[in-house]
């Protein structure tokens, strides 16, 4: 064993405006291993966007160790992070697989092997057929899909996502959600996923880190005992139900 | 080819509307017994155009230049204002305030300076032409510039990426609309500060000609220089609209 990939230890965010300081963070301390697909879960408000970016580098922190990276999976900042926002934000002005590819062109990566990796992360996340259209010609899930193969095109080891589905209706994020497990399983990429859905974080997670807020806390981090791969009818399992409702009774909803 | 058909149709309607419009004003003045000189038919408007003193060419063309020039200048200097904006806040913080200020100089007052600095001619109406839309255009850029999803910009930061990529890659191109809408503001203020520009002095322009057949009551000549004025103002538009059309993916453009 060399070690976990990520391991954060006591680390704190504090916020600081006008004079005031806000901890928007707390004592959050839990590992990933590699391959992982962790679920962060918790109410709006209690620090897991914050706590996204400050994993993947664009926030400093106050306080307590961070690590990404094992003596066997050796982490480069700026080759290995993919982020997938709640909106898909791609650029209007450019065709699908130009968008896919804004990654590998901002690193400087060889374009000719790039845009056959496109075409091939299109076709992973079902966008085959769509690469020379333009956003706009694209549904809401789809651009989804799009953000999430912009993510993969420079084959980065950990993948960020916040609420990437939560603009979407429900039956297109189940949809989405099997798909992404797919894309996982295929890609074999570690995954922080950022969520506000509780079965949404236990359906798809191999761990769900559980966050509250005011105060920020960390309050649970628990593994996913549920075999892969998964299908919607887990959702109706026993055990599924004792993981959602063990959230659930974290965030005091029980 | 159903699209093409559209198009065919939309050109047909605009054409036809233009054309009713002519008749329209024929018919009110023959049907209403209107004196020629307060509103001459379409044709007796049209024949001035034989008069060889009036110099309709060389008029149109100083015009012209007046105009292309002036925006020209406003696009690319307002434009380019914008771009340093963006580059170095402070810069802004320093212009800015001061731009805003001199913008509520009515640009109009200023002519007559304009016309002791560089004398009568073409000169001082490009100058004007220029002073009108330059605000516009650098107001428009500046706010296309600065309209950049904070999520992008996070993600390129991930990547290292440099502020030169930022700013090619996103902040540029998706500026783009605003620089457009700006600039067919800016192209319908061109035309009318050249005009202006040469009502307050100049020895030759559509507007200078105006003011001399205003003074034999050559209505029909007015209304000629009124139309070729139009008619540069539009060509100017459409020039811009389909640079537009160029360049901007049809979802991006602004309305
Ligand atoms: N830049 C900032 N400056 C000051 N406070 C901030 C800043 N960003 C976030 N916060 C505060 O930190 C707390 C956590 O914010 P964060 O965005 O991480 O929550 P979240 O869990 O992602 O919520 P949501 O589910 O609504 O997206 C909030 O109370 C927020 O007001
Ligand atoms: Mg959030």
């Amino acid at each position: 064993m060399a070690g976990p990939f990520i391991h954060l230890s006591g680390v704190n965010k504090v916020y600081r405006t006008r004079g005031e300081e806000f901890l928007a963070i707390s004592e959050a301390t839990f590992d990933v291993d590699v391959g992982e697909l962790v679920s962060l879960v918790g109410p709006s408000g209690c620090g897991k966007t914050t706590l996204l970016k400050v994993i993947a580098g664009l926030h400093p922190y106050d306080g307590g160790e961070l690590r990404i990276g094992s003596q066997t999976h050796p982490f480069d900042p700026s080759r290995d992070i993919g982020m997938v926002f709640q909106q898909p934000l791609l650029l209007k002005w450019r065709r699908i697989v130009d968008n896919v590819l804004l990654p590998a062109e901002i690193l400087g990566l060889p374009m000719a092997e790039s845009r056959e990796r496109a075409r091939d992360l299109l076709t992973l996340v079902g966008l085959a057929g769509n690469e020379n259209k333009y956003p706009y010609e694209l549904s809401g899930g789809m651009q989804q899909r799009a953000a999430i193969a912009r993510a993969l095109i420079h084959d980065p080891k950990l993948i960020l996502m916040d609420e990437p589905f939560g603009a979407l209706d429900a039956l297109t994020r189940e949809k989405m959600n099997l798909e992404l497990l797919h894309i996982w399983r295929e890609a074999r990429k570690t995954i922080l996923f950022v969520t506000h859905g509780i079965s949404e974080a236990v359906f798809l997670g191999t761990r769900v880190v559980v966050l509250t807020a005011s105060p920020a806390r960390m309050a649970d981090n628990f593994q996913v005992d549920l075999p892969h791969p998964r299908t919607l009818d887990i959702k109706t399992h026993e055990v599924f139900g004792q993981y959602t409702r063990r959230i659930y009774r974290l965030l005091g909803m029980e | 080819m159903a699209g093409n058909r559209d198009a065919i149709q939309r050109y047909a309607l605009a054409v036809l509307s233009h054309l009713l419009l002519v008749a329209a004003w024929h018919f009110f003045v023959v049907l209403g017994d209107v004196p020629a000189f307060v509103m001459p038919s379409p044709a007796a408007t049209l024949r001035s155009l034989s008069i060889p003193n009036y110099r309709w060419f060389e008029n149109s063309a100083a015009t012209a230049i007046e105009i292309f020039g002036g925006y020209a200048l406003a696009v690319v200097l307002g434009v380019g204002t914008a771009l340093l904006f963006s580059w170095w806040r402070w810069l802004e913080m320093l212009a800015m305030p001061l731009l805003v200020s001199l913008n509520m100089i009515p640009k109009v007052a200023l002519g007559p300076l304009f016309i002791v600095w560089f004398a009568y001619g073409i000169g001082p109406n490009i100058l004007m032409a220029f002073a009108i839309c330059f605000f516009p255009i650098v107001l428009t850029t500046a706010r296309g510039l600065s309209e950049v999803e904070p999520d992008l910009l996070d993600l390129v930061r991930t990547l290292k990426g440099s502020r030169w990529q930022i700013f090619a890659k996103i902040q540029l191109p998706g500026a783009l609309p605003y620089i457009f809408s700006g600039m067919k503001v800016a192209a319908i203020l061109a035309v009318a500060g050249a005009i202006v520009g040469e009502f307050l002095g100049s020895d030759k322009g559509l507007g200078y000609l105006m003011l001399q057949v205003q003074v034999t009551l050559d209505t029909a000549a007015m209304f000629m220089a009124v139309i070729l004025i139009t008619l540069i103002g539009v060509a100017l538009y459409g020039l811009v609209l389909a640079l537009e059309r160029l360049l901007v993916v049809r979802d991006a453009r602004l309305q």
